[in-house]
Formats: C-alpha cells, structure tokens, sequence
C-alpha cells in the first residue's frame, strides 16, 4: 500500500489488536473507568490497588520479616488512611521458601493471574534478584525490604525496582569502618562459602582497608554449616582483634554461641556480626550476645514514634517487636501509596518514578529520599548488645554507639555501576 | 510378519495394550493441546516438565528395577548448561535444550560406570553420594551464581524465528518436548531392550544365565534415563527463565521418588498423572508452608503401605489392562 | 614452634581434638543406624528426624517440666525409642516380606512429616538450651581451650559405643539378635521371640539417635532441621564402614571426624565434600565397605 499514514495506521491497529486480546478485560475495564472521569481511581487498574508481601513465613527468615511483616503493611495502610481517600487496597501474602523457583512462580502467578500490582519485603537475595526480574519484565513495581544484595541497585537495578532498609554495602561499611575507627584494625573473617557470604568479605574488606585497618587472615566456612568450632579456632590463633562473621542466620547464631563456647570473646576478641537483627539477638539472649556489634537502620526505642510503633506491632504480632525489615515494609508500603495517590496510577513504571519524586518521610526512619538508581536513603545506626545487667524491659537489647547520617550510609551513585544512572 | 515364535494370544494381548495406550496417550495429548484455555500456561508447562522427569526416572525405576536416589543431579546440571549457555554464550533456545541435555549425558555416563557395580542399597546410596557432590560443585563453581542461580534466562528466539516470550508459542514448545520424550521412552520400554530390562529387574541371575551382559544393559538403561532427565531440566530452566540449587537439592530427588510412586511405578502414565498431582498439590497448599512436607510425607507412608501400585496402577489393576 | 605443612603443632592438635569431637556425632548416631541396617536390614531413613526428636524432648522437659540435662540423657531415649518400637510394630513390620527399599521409602515419609510437624509448631530459627552446670567451663590444655562439655561428649559417646559393640558381638542377647538376623525361623524354632526381639531392637537404635540429640542439644541449634542434612552424611559414614558392622561405623565414625577436621585446616571448602568422595571411592575398592562383608 503506498498510503503511508494509512499503512502505519493499520500497523499501529494490528498493534493494538495484539494487545486487546489478552489484557481485553482489564483494557475494557480501564476504559470504562476512564470514562467515569470524576473519580480519582481513574487509572488504578481492576479499581484496586493489590500488595503482594511475600518472604520466609516458615523458615530462617520468618521472626526476621514473615507473618510480622503482614501486619507491618496492614498498619501502614491504616495508617495511609486509603479508606478515607476512596481507595482500595487489598494484600496478599505468601512464602517463598527461600527458594528463587518458588518465589519467581508466585510472582508470576501473582502478576498475570491474580493482578498484583506491587511486591514488597522478599528477603534472601537470589529470590529478590528473581523477582526483580520478573516485575522489570512485566512493568510492575518491586519494593525490597530484606534482601540484602546490594546489586539491586547496582548492575541489577531496574526503573522497576527499589530497594529499602539495608545492603550488604551498608553493612559492611557502617560496620566495618565504625569498628576499625574505635580500635578494631586487625580483622579475622569466618565466611559462609556462597555468593553472599564473599561479597559480604569483600566489601567489608574494602571498608577497613580504606578505614586503615587490616584483615589478617579469613577461612571460608561451607554452608550451610552447624561447626564452627574449628574455625573459631583458627580465628583465635589468628590473634586478631576482631572476628567479622561474614554469614547470616543459623550459621551467625551458632558461630556465636560457639565462640563463647570456647571462650574466644573472654579471651579480649570481639565478633562483628555483618548481617544481624533483633530476632536473632533474641534467639541468642542476652548472655551469649552482649558485646556483639553490628549495623542496623531501626532499632524500636530510637525515639517516641518508634516506640509507639513497637508497642502496636507487639500487640498485633504475639509480642514480638519489630526488626529492621518489617519496619521497612511498613515504610515502604505507606511511601508507596503516596506515590500511587499522587500519581493517580498504579502503573509499576510511574509508580515508582514518582517514588522517586516525592521525599521519604515516616514515623520509623525519618526523613530520606529514593535515588535514581532506586537506593532508599536513611540513616543508619552502628549498635552494640547490652549485658543483661543494663536491659531494663522486654526486648531491652541494643544501645546505640553511633548514627551514620543518610548520604554517608549507602554506596555512592557513581560507584555502583546502574545502567539507568549514566 | 516376524512373530511367528510367539503364540498368537500373546500377540493379541499385546494389540489390544497399544490400542489402549494410543487411545490414553491420545487422550493425554489432547487435553494438554486445550488446557492453556483453561488453566494458567505457565503452572502446565512445570507440570509437564516434572511429568517428563518422573517418566526419565519410571525408566530407570519402575522397569529397570533401580532406585537413583540422586537424579536431582541430571535434572539440575542440564537446567545450569542449558541456563549458562542461553544467557552467556546466546545460544538460541533450542541449542540451549540441546547443549543442556548432552551434559546431562555425559554426566549420567560418569554416574552410571561407577554406580552400575553395585545393586539395592548400594545403588542407592552411591547416586546420592554422587548427587551431592554435584550439589556441593553447584554451590560454589562462580558459573552457578551459587544460592542466586543463573537468573535472567532469556527465552530467546526459537530456530531465531518464533520469540519465546509469547507464553503460548513456549507452551506450544514444551509440549512438543513431552510428548515426543514421552514417546521415545514408551518406545525403549517396549522394545527387545525394554524386554531384556524387565527380565533383568524380575530375575537378575536368570538373565545373566540367559547370557545377557546386565552391566551393559543397565548402564544404557541409566544413561537414557539420565539424558531424558536433562531434557526436563533443561527446558525447565528456559521456561523458568532460571536455573537453581533446588534442582540439584537431593530433596528433589526425593520428590521424584514420590511422584514415581504416586502415580504408579512401571505403569506408562504413572508418573504423569504422579507429577501433575504433586505439582497442584505444591502449588495450592503453598499458603500453608511447612504443612506440604507433611503432606508429603503422608503420601509416601500411605503408599508404601496401603498402596503399592500408585494411582495409575491400582486403575489399570481394576480395568484389568496395563497402563 | 614447630610447624606441619605450615600449620603450627599446636593448632593442629587443637583441630584434631575437634573433629574428635565431631567424629563422636557421627559415631554414635553411625552406630544407631548399623544397627538397625546390621541386624533388621533396615535403611532408617527417619534416623535424622529421631535425633531432632530427641534434642527437642529434651528441650521441652527442661522448659516445661523443669527436667535437667543429666535426667533427659536417661528419659530422652526411652521415650523416642518407644515411640521408634511403635513405629515399627505398625508399619515397618508389614514390610519385610518386602524389598528393602519399601523400608527406604517409608522411613523417608516419616522424616519429612515429622520434620514437617515440628517445623510447623517451632519455625527454622531454634530453640536455647544450656550447657548444664556442671559441665560448663573448660580446661587450658596448652594448645587450646577444651570446653568441659566438648570433653564429656567424647567420653560419653566412647562409652556408649563401646558398650553396644560388646553386647551384640559378646554377650548372650547379641549372639540371639546375630542369629535371628540370619534364620529368623530357626531363632524363632528354638522358642526365642524373635518379632518382639526385632521390635526391641529397633528401638534401641532409635534411642541412640535421640541420645546424640540430647548430647547435641546444647551446643547446637535445637532446630527442626538440625538432623535433615546430617543423615546423608551418617549414611555415607555407614556405607564406608561396611553396612552391617558396628565396629566399622564406630571406627568410620571417628575417623571421619578427624579427616575432616584436617580437611577443615587445609582446604576448608571441600569439607562437606570430603565424605562423599572417600565414599566413592571404598565402593568402587572395597564395594562392602572396610569392614563390611558381603551379604
């Protein structure tokens, strides 16, 4: 056809007639909508706003994030007040087991079947690193809680995606330098034998070289493991001042109890817990733990708000107090809904942009903001366990040793090598 | 024409069994061909790729009479190959399935000339003693991505000409990969070879007399069915988009054991319809966590005792025909 | 300071006491499980989850019933081999006539309910249990600091090891449970009760399980999935030794453990791997296993 206007009409036609045919029932339903034009739901599609909060409800992870980090996101939207506001937000909850195949299929099913517009929390990296995948292939919006990879916004970032409450960066730097700059420069490393456990290292590394300290000497423990005895033995003949356990759950719990086992923190060494939460000072009591530092960005007795905060979540959730994680999807959620409220969509893609527009500003982590390359920015707080003589009430564990302010906690932009940050 | 040997009863009764196979596979055929109409494509095509895996392992099972309690090995190394080589090296989705599968043969020859030697038990716990040091050289090989996986499979252009991405045209693929698979080891079981397996399985030593090389047949039993299950996994990993340390978790090969047995060992379909009910199972019981092993494990204790034949097999029993 | 291979003596000792320590776990639940297989030819797959049951029995009579350690080391077992022998008259009994990897399966069911159940009620992330009183501390030997308890359990896991290879292979009881292994019906002939025998028996190999789980219990995660993936490691253990010989899985079980406490010092990343290799390797030489003999 020489027509060309015609030709690309009927182009842009055949376009559109491949992409009725599945989305037709929604594509209707938007439009119908549309034409309602007064009300403000104009472009939430199904009229609904649906969160998916998905992590450990059974496993390691279940008192880190799990059934406490559903009540987390309910409370944010009460608090959000979407009622009031004439919009209806719906959440659904499921376990991934840990397991990026089980967690990459709810995600699916989530996204193409039960029309799930926005996912949040997913703690364990290699599923949140599946899921984040997933959500960039199909527009939606991913909002991390408890994943600690710090390549969520770094090679894997995505418009799709952010990531909030803290990254193996953060970590390694809040703790490492923070501990090096009061004394600490000798370093001794136990790492778990997998990607986190290196990387964990390897950043630490780096934040105790450029802090002046040394790491003398490092073993790699397989994991998951449940011995660590002889490795705690290598570490003390080491004789370094600190033993960073570069490993997480289980494996961190059982190397400390080991080490008080063996004596090895009566001996003058200290442990530098890299990846830690109330849960698992809780599970340790307060015996084995005092001492232990490590990094965290919310701790329930900070201030009045976070206090008030804690006592609800303790209410709703068999009196358990809130860790880090489920503080940051309660955040999170609440940020999300401004953002869908003040961009009137819930389009995954928009959604998040406007995330990233709008400042971050919540009871829990205080004022912040979202970077283009999908980092949250708060504060972060290098915390020490108290001996049981100093805690005074249930949860009474952590005194605050020092607060590293927003734009000092997290990788630089430049560094951490997002396509989308040129 | 060439059956003259045998009496004509045998041959009748042997008819008779492929005209109900033809008309179940048929059957089987047809309502896969229709059910992304119905049901979600993406939980079919995981159902179809373990029904693929538990028919490998029926081979080696329910025919040739040996428990593998490691083939998760061949399931997962063919889903990394086939993963590693569509994402790192670009291969098109077919090469990839491909490249995938012929690792999990190589493996399976490994595998099989150092267990084939030893019989029961023995068998058993050298596979699971193999499978776990494939496990262990998944977590911590870099190419794995140990617990992350190789993540961000793309699905690629099938021949470079029909996208993959188009869940329909992917589905179209795997079911082509099942029933074709599905088929070639229907042809093995009944065949000379499937023959000589069964006799080997019934009665070693009177095969042996018979003047049967037995390691011979066994090892190429092993090997088929290593291979197939590498098919299943290799294209698990393309639909998936990914490929990780579960596949090669020897829970999974636990799971296989349970689907066999389910369903029916040494029946046709057994393992099929063992694989679907498995999979829904998983799948709608996901909402209660730790209470799918349970389940599992009541399945396994009931069907060890109380229930032998499996599904397909107590069917066949009652219909009084082989399926 | 003298060196090996570039580790200095003492740690090297200090290392190989600890895979002592460790080899004391794979004795004595090794030895559970030959016995089992040795006498009833029964792969207990269970063997995993009854050594849970048993840290975790322990663990309720102390935060329940306010029971100490020294009283669970005796209540513990009887209790889980109990329910073991229970196990065995309802089910594992139907399946003798059977091929033994119909015992395979079914214990194989019975780990994932029970590790299952108990997952469901107490999640991933374990339960406290102390080290008791009297055990607590530990003596500077030079070359390290040897926690009493660490000492008392290879002690305690000697002694029971040896005192179940001195009663089946010495003593009157053993020599019945031997010939009832190989002509039940003869045994039976001769007015011995060879069914409650083998109930008995396997009960007694489930509560040794539960006794490692109770000597487990203070010093490691009392978790429902502490036993998952120890068993596969027991089993190769087991299979090393020879299937049906209890010195063997004792004396595998303790070598064990030093090799890999020496794998642990120089070249740690194969630890778990280790196991699997030399296990391969026993089959492909010696395909009954160093003491096994051919069944």
């Amino acid at each position: 056809m020489r027509n060309r206007p015609a030709r690309r009409m009927l182009v842009q036609l055949k376009g559109l007639q491949m992409k009725l045919k599945p989305n037709l029932l929604s594509t209707l339903v938007a439009a119908a909508c549309g034409l309602a034009a007064a009300s403000a739901q104009a472009q939430i599609s199904d009229g609904v706003i649906k969160i998916g909060v998905m992590n450990d409800m059974s496993g390691l992870y279940a008192d880190v994030s799990g059934p406490g980090a559903v009540v987390a996101a309910k409370m944010a939207v009460e608090d959000f007040g979407a009622a009031k506001k004439g919009m209806k937000v719906e959440i659904v909850a499921a376990d991934h087991q840990n397991k990026p195949d089980v967690g990459s299929t709810v995600a699916r099913t989530w996204y193409d079947v039960d029309k799930v517009d926005a996912i949040f929390d997913v703690p364990t990296s290699s599923v949140a690193l599946a899921i984040n995948q997933i959500t960039r292939d199909k527009g939606k919006a991913f909002i991390n809680s408890g994943a600690a990879s710090s390549d969520l916004t770094g090679k894997a970032c995505s418009p799709n995606t952010v990531h909030w409450t803290y990254d193996t960066w953060m970590l390694a730097n809040g703790t490492g330098s923070a501990i090096v700059k009061t004394g600490g420069n000798t370093w001794f490393f136990l790492t778990a034998d997998y990607a986190f456990g290196h990387a964990l290292e390897r950043d630490t590394t780096a934040a105790i070289n450029k802090a002046g300290g040394k790491v003398i000497g490092s073993v790699r423990v397989p994991f998951p493991g449940t011995d660590f005895s002889s490795f705690l033995l290598q570490a003390q003949a080491s004789k370094a001042k600190v033993i960073g356990l570069a490993n997480a759950g289980g494996d961190t719990i059982n190397s400390i109890k080991q080490a008080a086992e063996f004596g090895i923190t009566k001996g003058g060494q200290s442990l530098a817990g890299m990846l830690m939460f109330l849960a698992d000072v809780h599970s340790l009591g307060l015996n084995t733990a005092q001492g232990l530092i490590f990094t965290t960005t919310f701790y329930w007795d900070l201030n009045d708000q976070t206090r008030a905060f804690a006592k609800r979540m303790a209410a709703a959730n068999n009196g358990k107090y809130p860790t880090m994680v489920q503080a940051g999807v309660y955040s999170s959620v609440l940020h999300y809904l401004k953002a869908v409220e003040a961009a009137k969509t819930d389009d995954g893609t928009k959604v998040v942009a406007k995330m990233k527009e709008l400042p971050t500003d919540d009871p829990l982590f205080g004022k912040g903001s979202i970077r283009a390359d999908g980092r949250a920015l708060h504060p972060a707080y290098l915390v020490e366990v108290k001996k049981p003589s100093e805690s005074k009430g249930p949860y009474d564990y952590l005194k605050i040793r020092a607060t590293i302010p927003a734009d000092q906690a997290f990788r630089p932009l430049a560094d951490g090598g997002c396509p989308l940050v040129k | 024409m060439t059956r003259d040997t045998l009496p004509s009863a045998a041959a009748q009764k042997r008819a008779a069994e492929l005209r109900t196979h033809r008309i179940a596979f048929g059957l089987m055929a047809l309502l896969l061909f229709f059910a992304p109409a119905v049901l979600y494509p993406v939980f079919m095509m995981k159902i179809m790729c373990f029904a693929l895996f538990a028919c490998a392992f029926n081979l080696l099972l329910g025919f040739g009479g040996l428990l593998s309690f490691g083939h998760a090995m061949f399931l997962g190394s063919a889903g990394y190959a086939a993963a590693h080589s569509a994402k790192v090296w670009s291969l098109t989705p077919e090469l990839a399935i491909l490249f995938g599968t012929l690792c999990a043969c190589v493996l399976s020859v490994g595998a099989g000339l150092l267990a084939i030697r030893r019989q029961g038990i023995y068998f058993a716990m050298i596979t699971l003693a193999l499978a776990q040091m494939v496990f262990f050289f998944s977590l911590q090989a870099p190419f794995t991505g140990g617990e992350d996986g190789i993540q961000g499979v793309p699905r690629g252009m099938l021949f470079g000409l029909i996208d993959l991405k188009n869940p329909l045209a992917m589905y179209g693929v795997v079911l082509v990969i099942f029933l074709g698979g599905f088929a070639l080891i229907y042809r093995i079981v009944h065949s000379p070879f499937g023959q000589v397996l069964k006799a080997i399985r019934e009665n070693q030593d009177r095969a042996i007399s018979l003047g049967y090389d037995i390691d011979r047949y066994k090892l190429l039993a092993f090997v088929l069915s290593g291979t197939i299950a590498g098919l299943a996994g290799a294209t698990k990993a393309i639909v998936f988009q990914l490929a990780s340390l579960t596949d090669v978790h020897w829970t999974m090969s636990g799971e296989v054991v349970l689907m066999t047995l389910l369903g029916g060992m040494g029946t046709v379909f057994g393992p099929v319809v063992g694989a679907a009910l498995i999979i829904t199972m998983q799948n709608y019981l996901a909402q209660l966590g730790a209470w799918v092993t349970v389940v599992q494990g009541v399945i396994f204790v009931v069907c060890v005792l109380a229930f032998r034949r499996g599904i397909i097999g107590e069917l066949g029993h009652w219909l009084r025909k082989p399926l | 300071m003298t060196e090996i291979f570039g580790i200095p003596t003492q740690a090297l000792f200090g290392q190989l006491l600890i895979g002592l320590i460790n080899g004391s776990f794979y004795a004595l639940l090794s030895l559970g499980l030959a016995v089992i297989f040795g006498l009833l030819n029964i792969i207990n797959f269970a063997h995993g989850a009854q050594y849970m049951l048993g840290a975790f029995v322990a663990y309720l009579l102390l935060s329940k019933l306010g029971i100490n350690y020294w009283w669970a080391l005796l209540i513990t077992p009887l209790v889980v081999g109990a329910s073991g022998m229970v196990i065995e008259r309802l089910m594992l009994s139907k399946l003798y006539k059977l091929d033994h990897l119909y015992g395979l399966l079914l214990t194989f069911g019975l780990a994932l309910i029970i590790q299952g159940v108990f997952r469901n009620i107490y999640g991933s992330s374990g339960e406290p249990y102390q080290i008791p009183d009297a055990l607590q501390g530990g003596q500077n030997l030079g070359f390290m600091f040897l926690p009493n308890y660490r000492a008392w359990i290879i002690v305690a896991s000697l002694i029971t090891c040896l005192s179940t290879w001195y009663v089946i292979e010495r003593t009157k009881l053993g020599a019945y449970l031997r010939a009832a292994t190989e002509n039940p019906q003869l045994v039976q002939a001769f007015g011995v009760n060879v069914p409650r025998m083998i109930t008995l028996t396997y009960g007694f190999g489930v509560g040794l399980a539960a006794l490692a789980g109770v000597m487990a219990a203070p010093v490691y995660q009392v978790s429902p999935q502490m036993g998952a993936d120890l068993i596969i490691v027991v089993f190769a253990v087991v299979v090393i030794g020879g299937m049906g010989s209890i010195l063997g899985a004792i004396t595998t079980g303790f070598a064990l453990g030093l090799i890999e406490g020496l794998t642990k010092v120089f070249y740690p990343e194969a630890s778990s791997t280790v196991i699997f290799i030399i296990m391969v390797i026993v089959l492909l030489v010696r395909p009954a296993g160093l003491f096994g003999t051919q069944k």
